[in-house]
Parts: C-alpha cells; structure tokens; sequence
C-alpha cells in the first residue's frame, strides 16, 4: 500500500488539518451551545412538565401587561415586544460587525459592536424594570384562611389563580382584618381617599374598597415565579455575559489586536455566542409570554 | 473577494458575502414571524375575553405559534450563526443531539398531564377508594 501517499492529501483525523475546516475555537464554541442549549430545555421543559401537570396556570395576558410610564393601562404583550425587537436587532447588528470583520473593516466592526453592545444594555434595563414591577407590583388575592390579602409576584407568591366570584369577594372582605384592609385601600389607585383612609372606620373601609370595584384572584401555583425568575434570570446572566465579552471585543477591535493577528474570528465566536443569547429568548418569549 | 487571512487550521476559505442582502432579508423575515407570532398572541388574548373558548382552536393557534418560533429558530441558526454555511459532518454534529429534544418534550410533557389527570381523579377523595376493599371483604367473609 502506498501510505506516504495518503498520509500527505487526506490524514484528516491525525493532526495538521481541521476535520470540519474550522477552527477549533469555533468548533468548540459550536459545542459548548450545544450544551448550553440543554440546560435551557432542560429548565423550560421542566417549566412545562408542571405547567401541564395543573389545572390553571397564570395568564400571561394579565401578569405582563404594562408599559413602563404607561400607567395602569392594560397592554398585553407591548413591552415583550418591544424586548424581543432589541434583541433582534442587536442580534442583526453583530451578524453586521461580523460581516464588516470578513472585511477587515475595522471602523465598521467598531461602528455595528457598539450598537450590539448598546441593544445588550437595552435589553437588560428593560428585563429590570420587568422584574422590579412584578417584585413590588401589588395584587389582590383570596388567602387560605378566607380572607383578603395584597401580594407581589415573587418565587414564593403568585397572585394569578383563578378569579374569585363576586359574592366570595364581599364575603371575603368582610372576614378580612382591618390590617389588611388598609393595605388593600392603599392599592386603590381610583380614589383620591388614600390618604385618609386610616381615619376610616373597619366599615367604611369594606365600603370604599366595594364601591372600588376590586378583582380578586385565587393564589395561582406557587412554581410560577420560580420558573418565571429562575429562567429570565439565566437568560438574562447570559445576556449580561455576552454584553461583557461584547465590550472585551469592541476594546481588542479599537486596540487594533485583531488587525495585527490578521482575521476577526473572535467577532464570530462572540458573534455565535450572541446570538445563542437570542436563540434562547425566541424560546423564553414562547413559552412565558405568547402560550 | 475578503482579504480575510484566517488561522492556519482552515485550509479552505468559502467566499464571504460581499454585501449585507441575505443579513437584511433575514431580518425582515424574523420580524415578519414576530409580528404573525403577536397577531395570533393577540388574538388568543381576545378569545379568551367572553365564554371559554374552543380548546381545540386555542391548542391549534398555539400550535402554530410554536411552528413559527422553530422557523425563527432555523433562521437565526442558519443565516446569522452561519451554521448553514459550514461543512455537512459539523452541521451533524450539532443538530442530531438536539433531536434528543423530541422525545424530552414529549415524555415530560406527557407525564406533566397524566400527573394532572391523578390529581383530578384522586384528590380529595382518598376514604372513598380505602371504603371498597373493606367492603369487597366483608362480601366474601359472609360467603
């Protein structure tokens, strides 16, 4: 047999030549999404199994439906929409740099990293302000022992059950302590009353928070919040991650690091990494906010 | 043509894009499927305004949902991560571990509803199921 022969064309697997003609950063960086890519299904398909394993799960509709400055106004879906834009489009932005680094536009790849890096940023302010409303955010629920109480969203409460009927409401209210009582006045944004109504006695208290017209939900499953922050926040931690080497790249690219050692590759493995980051949310936008 | 020279390990050099069509293109495609994804979110929203809803229609619609997000999936994967680019064998590698998730969905959330479906049919109604064997026995005691 005429090894020489081979061993100088075609001795893909025994060194001196890429098996899948990449290099091997990208390769690897191709595999450690891969597993990336598990533990988020892993985490949303964990998400799922309780989901279908309970009666009612909370509405989307009604738990993400605010705007920032925007109020109380009911708008479902809006500020989700507006996130998923960011990051597609800063998504497009550094496909852009990586696009401008086949090139060696160095000007270019500055130019389209700083926008990347200003949608990452983007998007981060906006998943913060998301979490500080629903953490602080104040919601009427029927508790265990009959009464009323307010709650926040947290991995410990989830105010979005089912809606409690009318007549369990009033029943409710009137079993409900004056404490509690208060805290639900001081929720009613319709009245001017709030800032009296501790002179208020038990009864006309019960009375101005009836002529409110108040709604009530039965406390919904209590892995809500768990899910909803244990998988947002993983999302978001790698969002934040890939805002840093973002920033670490667009440094080394107005250094001029990656002019001198001759190609961008680096902007294409943070570049793979970034748009892991939107891969994910496709799916986190799916399965938190659309169904 | 780039003027790219790229690392020693890659011997070939597929010729990159000379302009920014196919990036652009992509991007109106994504944006199309988000907006089709918040018409059907929305619309989802309104059906379930008045009475309940078919529960068919509502599984339909969030089936296509879910048709669309692996569209946007395949888009970003392909065209903006350039996996459609490399070589066939490293396409492989990445994409047939992931079939893995076919069956995961479908286990789990399989088990998720038979959970749901234990739950209903037991809870809160353990003494009548302890009631019927005592009585089965208390039957064949008197024979």
């Amino acid at each position: 047999m005429d090894t020489a022969a081979v061993q100088q064309g075609t001795k893909w697997w025994s060194g001196g030549r890429s098996p899948f003609n990449a290099s091997y950063g990208k390769v690897m960086m191709w595999y450690f999404l891969m597993s990336d890519a598990f533990t988020f299904g892993a985490f949303l398909i964990s998400y799922g199994t309780i989901r279908f394993s309970v009666n009612d799960w909370a509405d989307p509709n009604k738990v993400f439906n605010s705007f920032p400055l925007a109020g109380h106004a009911n708008l479902p879906l809006a500020f989700v929409s507006l996130m998923t834009f960011i990051l597609i489009a800063s998504s497009v932005t550094m496909v852009l740099a990586v696009h401008e680094g086949h090139h060696m536009n160095r000007k270019g790849v500055e130019k389209y990293m700083l926008w990347t890096i200003i949608g990452g940023a983007a998007f981060l302010s906006c998943q913060a302000w998301e979490w500080t409303h629903l953490l602080t955010g104040e919601h009427i629920a029927l508790l265990d022992n009959g009464t009323l109480s307010v709650l926040p969203t947290t991995v410990k409460s989830n105010p979005w059950g089912t809606e409690v009927h009318h007549e369990a409401l009033l029943t409710a209210l009137q079993n409900t302590p004056r404490i509690q009582l208060l805290e639900i006045a001081g929720t009613l944004h319709e009245t001017g009353a709030n800032h009296n109504v501790a002179a208020l006695s038990d009864a006309e208290l019960i009375r101005t928070i009836e002529a409110a017209g108040i709604h009530a939900n039965n406390p919904g499953p209590i892995a809500f919040g768990g899910y909803f922050f244990g998988i947002t926040g993983f999302h978001g931690f790698h969002v934040f991650s890939g805002v840093v080497i973002n920033v670490v790249m667009y440094i080394k690219t107005k250094l001029g690091h990656f002019d001198q050692r001759g190609h961008y590759e680096m902007i294409e493995k943070a570049g793979l990494y970034w748009h892991f980051v939107d891969l994910v949310w496709v799916f986190v936008f799916l399965c938190f906010y659309l169904i | 043509m780039s003027a790219q020279s790229s690392s020693p390990e890659i011997t070939f050099q597929a010729p990159h894009a000379g302009n920014t069509k196919r990036i652009w293109r992509t991007f109106w495609v994504l944006s199309i499927l988000t907006i089709i994804e918040l018409a059907i979110g929305l619309l989802l929203y309104n059906m379930h305004k008045g009475e309940a809803p078919n529960a068919t229609l509502v599984l339909a619609f969030k089936g296509m949902v879910c048709i669309l997000t692996l569209a946007k999936a395949y888009y970003i994967v392909s065209v903006f991560m350039h996996l459609g680019d490399e070589i066939r064998n490293m396409i492989m590698t990445i994409v047939v571990p992931l079939m893995l998730f076919i069956w995961f969905i479908a286990a789990f959330l399989w088990d998720g509803n038979s959970w749901k479906n234990l739950r209903n049919r037991y809870n809160g109604k353990p003494q009548e199921i302890e009631k019927v064997t005592p009585a089965a026995k208390e039957k064949g005691a008197k024979d």
